[in-house]
């Protein structure tokens, strides 16, 4: 216990570099993920065709070799914008597809009825969208969206393996040094990404329930 | 969807979207084009030597040698072990802890809802270094371990959303008949709530696949670490890029047969499983708290049995 109150500055400074990653990475993936998502449900058909390839590749790609493309071959081809931020970019990258799968399957979940509905009873197309489609969409997408942040959380620790100080690299830097109270150690840093992880989940389930549409 | 929101386009907007749809696919295959131009263009480094470019052949001989082949199927056959035995496990595990989720009795039932939250908020990565320098074993058991835990967390909760799922009539016609509780719980909702899950838990398997490469950080020579590792530092630096190339290569073919097997089995396992409708999905998405696999699905999953593709949603991987 003592290892970790006396290392307490560096875990919030590792704790700092996780929150900072989360929350670049999370709006970079999110704005990649609007338009990738765009790209997919538009009817442009080249969009939709690189969209769909787009979001394969990255999904199927493991996170440590995203990563390891972006610390160290971008480098090798003479992009070098420090590591931090091209974890960013690999955390960004490799998010947003998820994200853009969260986004549409929610437009796709609200049935055809309901926009059939919308539509013979008169209403225009956008007022279709605006008051049937999207209140029932955006409902469905947010807490799916949530675990995609949860997910993106935990996936910051791989960061950490490639030069990046946040709270997986402070884990390895501490218990280096106190090889004596490496439980204790290890225990303090999940209890870290718990404190982001579980109120999150809860908001997500909290949410998902009040938001619920019930047809 | 789309087509419902507005009329049908007449032959002015069919032209204008096939016009657009042109322009999309040229402004892309020029940007495609410019990044194989960039790649294979020499480049000047720092120090004013010159490089050749990424196309060039003297970056990829090294696949005429088969001895390079042989260590990437060393590689690959190395992640497959991984994932082969945390896979095992993980579904052992998830049985186990579905069990524990659903029972009735509180003292099971809130232990195990505890270990199942702590498990899945952590990360997969620091699971691994926990029990490598804790127990002390080595990479390829701590990896197995850290795998087989989280997505048996996983697959635990989905397999207790599916038991919850059931109609309340398969259990009562379980104890009707006379068979105990445990023996109800064994014989027939868990046999109806596996078959409903299982697309779910395949797609976790290829997130458990994916998951196996994190093993590189603990040393465990995979794919990964024997590809663009070992290979690019035996051979030099100037074939990283082209290794790095094959190995994405490699994962994606794993990856793609698996959800391609998933998205068969989601087709052939549903109708006969009494496939997830919408409503029943949402009844239990909304009874969970954050399972990734199963809101993703409760939206368009159940429309096409594409729950494949969308219990991904997971991104934990992500």
């Amino acid at each position: 216990m003592d290892a970790v109150i006396e290392n307490l500055p560096k875990l919030l400074d590792g704790f700092r570099g996780t929150l900072i990653l989360l929350l670049l990475a999370g709006s970079g993936a999110f704005i990649v993920g609007v338009i990738i998502a765009a790209m997919r449900i538009s009817p442009v058909a080249s969009f939709r065709g690189f969209a769909t390839v787009y979001t394969e590749i990255v999904r199927n790609a493991p996170l440590t070799l995203v990563l390891f493309f972006c610390a160290t071959l971008l480098p090798y081809l003479q992009f070098q914008p420090g590591y931090f931020p091209l974890a960013v970019i690999g955390l960004t990258v490799y998010t947003s597809p998820f994200i853009a799968e969260a986004l549409r399957s929610g437009v796709n979940g609200v049935p055809v009825g309901q926009a059939e509905a919308a539509r013979s009873v008169g209403l225009t197309f956008g007022q279709t969208l605006s008051y049937v489609v999207m209140p029932q969409a955006v409902r469905m997408v947010i807490p799916p969206l949530i675990n995609v942040f949860i997910a993106l959380t935990k996936n910051t620790s791989v960061a950490g393996a490639f030069f990046v100080f946040e709270l997986f690299a402070s884990a390895r830097q501490i218990t280096n040094v106190r090889g004596d109270a490496v439980l204790a150690i290890l225990l303090g840093v999940a209890a870290f990404y718990l404190l982001i992880t579980i109120p999150l989940g809860i908001l997500a389930g909290r949410v998902e329930r009040r938001v619920a549409v019930l047809r | 969807m789309t087509s419902v929101l507005y009329d049908a386009p007449g032959p002015k907007a069919r032209a204008r979207s096939r016009m657009f749809s042109i322009i999309g696919g040229v402004l892309i295959a020029a940007g495609l084009v410019w990044l194989i131009l960039t790649l294979g263009a020499p480049r000047t480094t720092v120090s004013g030597a010159v490089q050749p470019g990424m196309w060039d052949p003297t970056r990829w001989d090294i696949f005429n040698d088969l001895e390079v082949w042989r260590s990437l199927g060393r590689g690959a056959l190395a992640t497959l072990q991984m994932a082969g035995v945390a896979a095992v496990l993980a579904i052992v595990l998830g049985v186990l802890f579905s069990f524990g989720r659903a029972s009735e009795t509180a003292w099971i039932r809130i232990p195990t809802t505890v270990i199942l939250e702590f498990f899945r908020g952590m990360p997969v990565l620091l699971m691994m270094l926990f029990i490598l320098l804790v127990f002390s074993t080595g990479a390829f058991m701590a990896g197995v371990a850290a795998l087989a835990v989280y997505n048996g967390a996983i697959i635990g909760e989905a397999l207790r959303a599916g038991i919850r799922s059931l109609p309340r009539g398969q259990r009562e016609a379980g104890l009707a008949i006379g068979l105990t509780p445990t023996q109800t719980r064994f014989r027939i909702e868990f046999p109806q709530a596996f078959r409903q899950m299982l697309p779910i838990i395949i797609a976790q398997l290829i997130v458990l696949l994916k998951d196996t490469s994190l093993a590189y950080v603990l040393g465990y020579s995979e794919l990964l670490r024997v590809g663009v590792n070992n290979l690019s530092s035996f051979f030099g630096n100037r074939y990283a890029f082209s290794l790095f190339f094959v190995v994405l290569a490699i994962y994606l073919a794993m990856n793609l047969l698996l959800s391609w097997i998933a998205r068969r089995v989601a087709r052939s396992t549903g109708p006969r499983a009494g496939k997830p409708t919408a409503t029943n999905l949402a009844a239990l998405g909304s009874t969970t708290l954050t399972d990734q696999p199963l809101q993703g699905s409760t939206s368009a999953g159940a429309a096409s049995g594409g729950a494949e593709a969308e219990g991904r949603g997971d991104a934990r991987g992500h």
